[in-house]
């Protein structure tokens, strides 16, 4: 197996400039225009500088910084799993941020309503409900599109709408609403159902929770899934060349529904992980558009596993450092919304990129 | 009157020399063939030619001055004109719709002068006996009838020089002297052609002189009245080429594949194939003759498990198949050579060693309890890569990379290289060079000996000539005759337009 990755890294099929040039030039011209925009709406220079100093201090900057960065990126990578995995199948999962929804609820209802639990059993259980109700969330998409042929970037988007109002309803119920509140929110998950702070005995205040660990896990696990197991084969193969998976044997119809319910059990955890690990409870919105961030991180990290990772690390770091920057510089921290949708348009369109800074590549555009 | 010149043309794509140095020239009333295999470089040329590519080096001259195409128009202009390979007909329009687009004459507030064009389209279909009427449907035509319109559309932009791309890669024996009467007559009108094919007879019969093109260069230009086959196909390989296979006298033994009144629907529900029957023993190749698009593709995938039936029986050894899957076909050790190795033979993007596993990936060795075992890929990959001739870098080469004889090299050994009782090979040489022609040919014919049975579907007469036992013609979804072996392409020829 080393022996084979070792040659799957150092073989010709790693294009570097489209692996890793691209990505790292697409987010540079993204911080760059973003500087133009502050420009535009008469930030001095000085300003500027300090606001990207501060988004990089609130980023890596300090313990905290980093650990305030690995917090905001866990939930995204989780659902950037999913969303790269169904990719490679050849699906476009827009059902996230659903996904996501019904995984946390489902969370937040094992996490309070089960107290004589202790924490070894009912923190995989919250988890794993997670998953659960997340897996079954996504696979009703890929059920429809095995079925009746529907196409799932459509039926993703309809879920995620749904979601959105089934929480509303739920955070209203009596059995879920916190006594002796009025506006919708959950009641508390217990302590047996929170993910334990990793950090905390250097410096209490530092946020960053096992959800982290869990997540490094789940990328290795996805790696892995992908690329050493008969199921990654079938899913690669149906997403590459469908015509040829049929004619190999394999069942396409499977294959949607399974790798959806994959996703969604990974979007679940994401959302899990959101309110175990940070939130304690569910609002209205707790999904805060992680599903849709994650799609631009999946996009971002070639939907490699490994390039997942990175790539949620930096939106990660963008959304601390963001912070930071807002009360330091006094920017808003749309800028940051802005540079990740310029990420994105970078990287669907690489022409621009090799356009912008052609002395980087030494190869011509193939397409 | 026209002279048309290219001189020291070169073009280069990356690292990939596609043409270099190139001369050629045809005049006003000649015909030249330009001959050579998949990948040598003749479509640059053409598209250089036709103002598609620029050329990094080199000058198009056209009647002693020189030219630049800065776009496809510049070239029509300058009197160019090519027949595609694969017809650019819109299916609903007119023929006399399809002639005129892009080049349309009209009157005030840009109304459509019809009329004055149907006029034009018949006199031009006249003038050089292009037999069409200019208000039919087009997707009602005959595929040779619609090269025709191809030819017109060519002809009503006035051009001089006819390039003709394939032009018989479609046709059956008949229409294909038919379109040789239709380029003699333009010649006699004084048009400059040149005839783009790897059928060596073909260029013989209607040429003036031939180039040929190897690896991006002229190799040699020879007259084809003082050339035989032979001569010709070892300039156009580089290298002697056995053109005729020994093949053994077979036995045939029980029956493999018995085929008993199947009746199947294609895509738009309309009946492909119509009460067929036949069978395949041990020891023979029963080749399936027939021209592209008329049930051939539908009889593949009903028999692999790929399209339902509607109607009829399939057994393999005595045993009746129904709602067969291609995974179970697999399992009885049918082994299938599809017909579009792009469409369903490899997956561009996966590795040499990923498209060699890719129908038994889920079995021992490959993989256990779904886990997979990528040593043993490659070892067998190894094996596979070396013993069926596959010209690669690697095996974890991308498999986009290779060229198409040895992506068929692939498909060919990945089939042959597991236990096989029965063998589809549906159009196993489309599209690839003589050098792997004649090695997969080889391999069917040495399968065929070790007493397997061969079911071979192929549009190209000469294979299905040197390489089947029996030949059934496939016209319009029914298998209309029956030949042996030693039938005459003429016999085969008017079967497969349709007259048994």
């Amino acid at each position: 197996m080393r022996d084979y990755l070792k040659k799957k890294i150092i073989s010709e099929n790693f294009d570097f400039e489209e692996i890793l040039l691209i990505p790292i030039l697409a987010t540079l011209l993204a911080l760059i225009i973003g500087c133009l925009f502050l420009l535009a709406t008469g930030e001095t220079f000085e300003n500027i500088l300090v606001a990207f100093t501060n988004l990089f201090i609130g980023s890596f900057g300090s313990l905290n910084a980093i650990s305030e960065t690995c917090t905001a990126a866990t939930p995204l990578i989780f659902a950037a799993l999913g969303i790269a995995l169904a990719f490679r199948a050849g699906l476009f999962n827009i059902g996230a941020e659903g996904q996501i929804i019904i995984g946390g609820m489902a969370a937040v209802i094992i996490g309070f309503s089960i107290d004589f639990l202790p924490i070894w059993l009912h923190l995989p259980l919250a988890l794993l409900f997670g998953a659960i109700f997340g897996a079954l969330y996504a696979a009703i998409a890929g059920w429809l599109k095995a079925t009746t042929g529907a196409h799932e970037v459509i039926s993703t988007i309809m879920l995620n709408l749904i979601a959105l109002r089934l929480l509303d309803y739920f955070l209203r119920l009596p059995v879920i609403q916190k006594e002796g509140r009025n506006d919708p929110i959950s009641k508390s998950v217990l302590e047996t159902a929170q993910l334990p702070q990793i950090l905390s005995f250097i410096e209490p205040q530092l946020r960053l929770h096992s959800g982290f660990i869990l997540m490094l896990v789940a990328v290795v696990l996805v790696y892995w899934l992908l690329f050493h197991t008969t199921i990654g084969f079938e899913f690669r193969s149906t997403g590459s060349n469908p015509n040829a998976a049929q004619y190999a044997g394999i069942k396409a119809s499977l294959t949607i529904i399974l790798v959806m319910g994959i996703a969604g059990a990974l979007a679940g955890l994401a959302g899990s992980n959101q309110i175990m690990g940070v939130l304690g409870r569910a609002t209205p919105g707790f999904s805060a558009s992680i599903g849709f961030d994650a799609i631009a991180v999946a996009l971002l990290g070639r939907s490699h596993p490994i390039g997942v990772l990175f790539a949620g690390l930096l939106f990660g770091a963008l959304i601390a450092g963001g912070r930071l920057m807002q009360v330091k510089a006094g920017v808003s921290i749309d800028l940051i919304t802005i540079i990740q949708a310029l990420i994105i348009v970078f990287i669907a369109a690489p022409l621009l990129v090799r356009n912008a800074v052609p002395w980087a590549f030494k190869t011509k555009d193939k397409s | 009157m026209v002279n048309i010149e290219l001189k020291n043309i070169s073009k280069s794509f990356g690292s990939v020399q596609a043409n270099q140095d190139i001369n050629i020239k045809v005049n006003s009333g000649e015909i030249l063939g330009l001959l050579g295999e998949n990948g040598a470089g003749k479509s640059t040329l053409m598209n250089i030619l036709c103002g598609l590519y620029r050329p990094d080096e080199g000058k198009i001259i056209i009647n002693q001055k020189e030219t630049h195409f800065d776009n496809p128009g510049d070239a029509i202009k300058s009197g160019v004109g090519m027949v595609h390979q694969h017809f650019m007909l819109v299916p609903i329009f007119t023929v006399t719709e399809n002639v005129i687009l892009g080049n349309e004459k009209t009157g005030n507030l840009n109304y459509l002068k019809i009329k004055d064009s149907e006029k034009k389209v018949s006199e031009i279909s006249e003038k050089y006996s292009l037999l069409v009427n200019p208000k039919e449907i087009t997707e009602r035509l005959s595929v040779g009838a619609q090269q025709r319109v191809e030819i017109i559309k060519v002809l009503f932009r006035s051009a001089e020089l006819i390039i003709f791309d394939e032009p018989t890669a479609v046709l059956t024996p008949q229409e294909v002297k038919e379109l040789f009467k239709i380029m003699n007559a333009l010649k006699k009108s004084g048009k400059a052609i040149i005839f783009i094919t790897h059928k060596l007879h073909e260029v013989r019969e209607v040429c003036d002189k031939i180039s040929i093109l190897r690896a991006g260069m002229i190799v040699g230009e020879v007259d084809p009245k003082k050339v035989s086959n032979k001569e010709l196909a070892n300039l156009m390989v580089g290298r002697p080429v056995n053109l005729s296979l020994e093949r053994k006298k077979n036995k045939t033994g029980k029956t493999i594949l018995e085929v008993d009144n199947l009746s199947v629907l294609n895509e738009n529900r309309e009946i492909a194939l119509n009460q067929i029957s036949f069978n395949v023993k041990e020891g023979e190749i029963v080749g399936i003759a027939g021209v592209q698009g008329n049930g051939q593709t539908e009889l593949v995938e009903s028999i692999t498990g790929l399209r339902n039936f509607v109607a009829g029986n399939v057994s393999y050894f005595e045993k009746k198949m129904e709602y067969i899957t291609p995974r179970e076909i697999h399992k009885l050790g049918i082994r299938h050579i599809p017909e579009d190795r792009q469409k369903s033979g490899v997956i561009a993007n996966f590795t040499v060693s990923e498209n060699k596993i890719l129908n038994d990936y889920y079995q021992k060795p490959f993989s256990s309890n779904y886990i997979m075992s990528w040593g043993d890929v490659e070892r067998v990959s190894e094996t596979v890569v070396k013993n069926f001739d596959i010209r690669t870098p690697s095996i974890t080469t991308l498999t986009q990379n290779l060229s198409g004889g040895n992506q068929q090299k692939l498909v060919v050994g990945r089939e042959l290289s597991n236990k096989v009782d029965f063998l589809i090979a549906s159009q196993p040489t489309r599209g690839i060079d003589v050098g792997s022609i004649e090695y997969i040919h080889k391999q069917l014919i040495e399968t065929r000996n070790n007493g397997k049975g061969i079911l071979l579907i192929s549009t190209e007469l000469d294979e299905i000539l040197t390489l089947s036992d029996r030949i059934l013609v496939l016209f319009e979804g029914k298998i209309i005759k029956e030949f042996s072996s030693n039938a005459s392409t003429e016999e085969i020829g008017l079967a497969m337009a349709g007259q048994s």
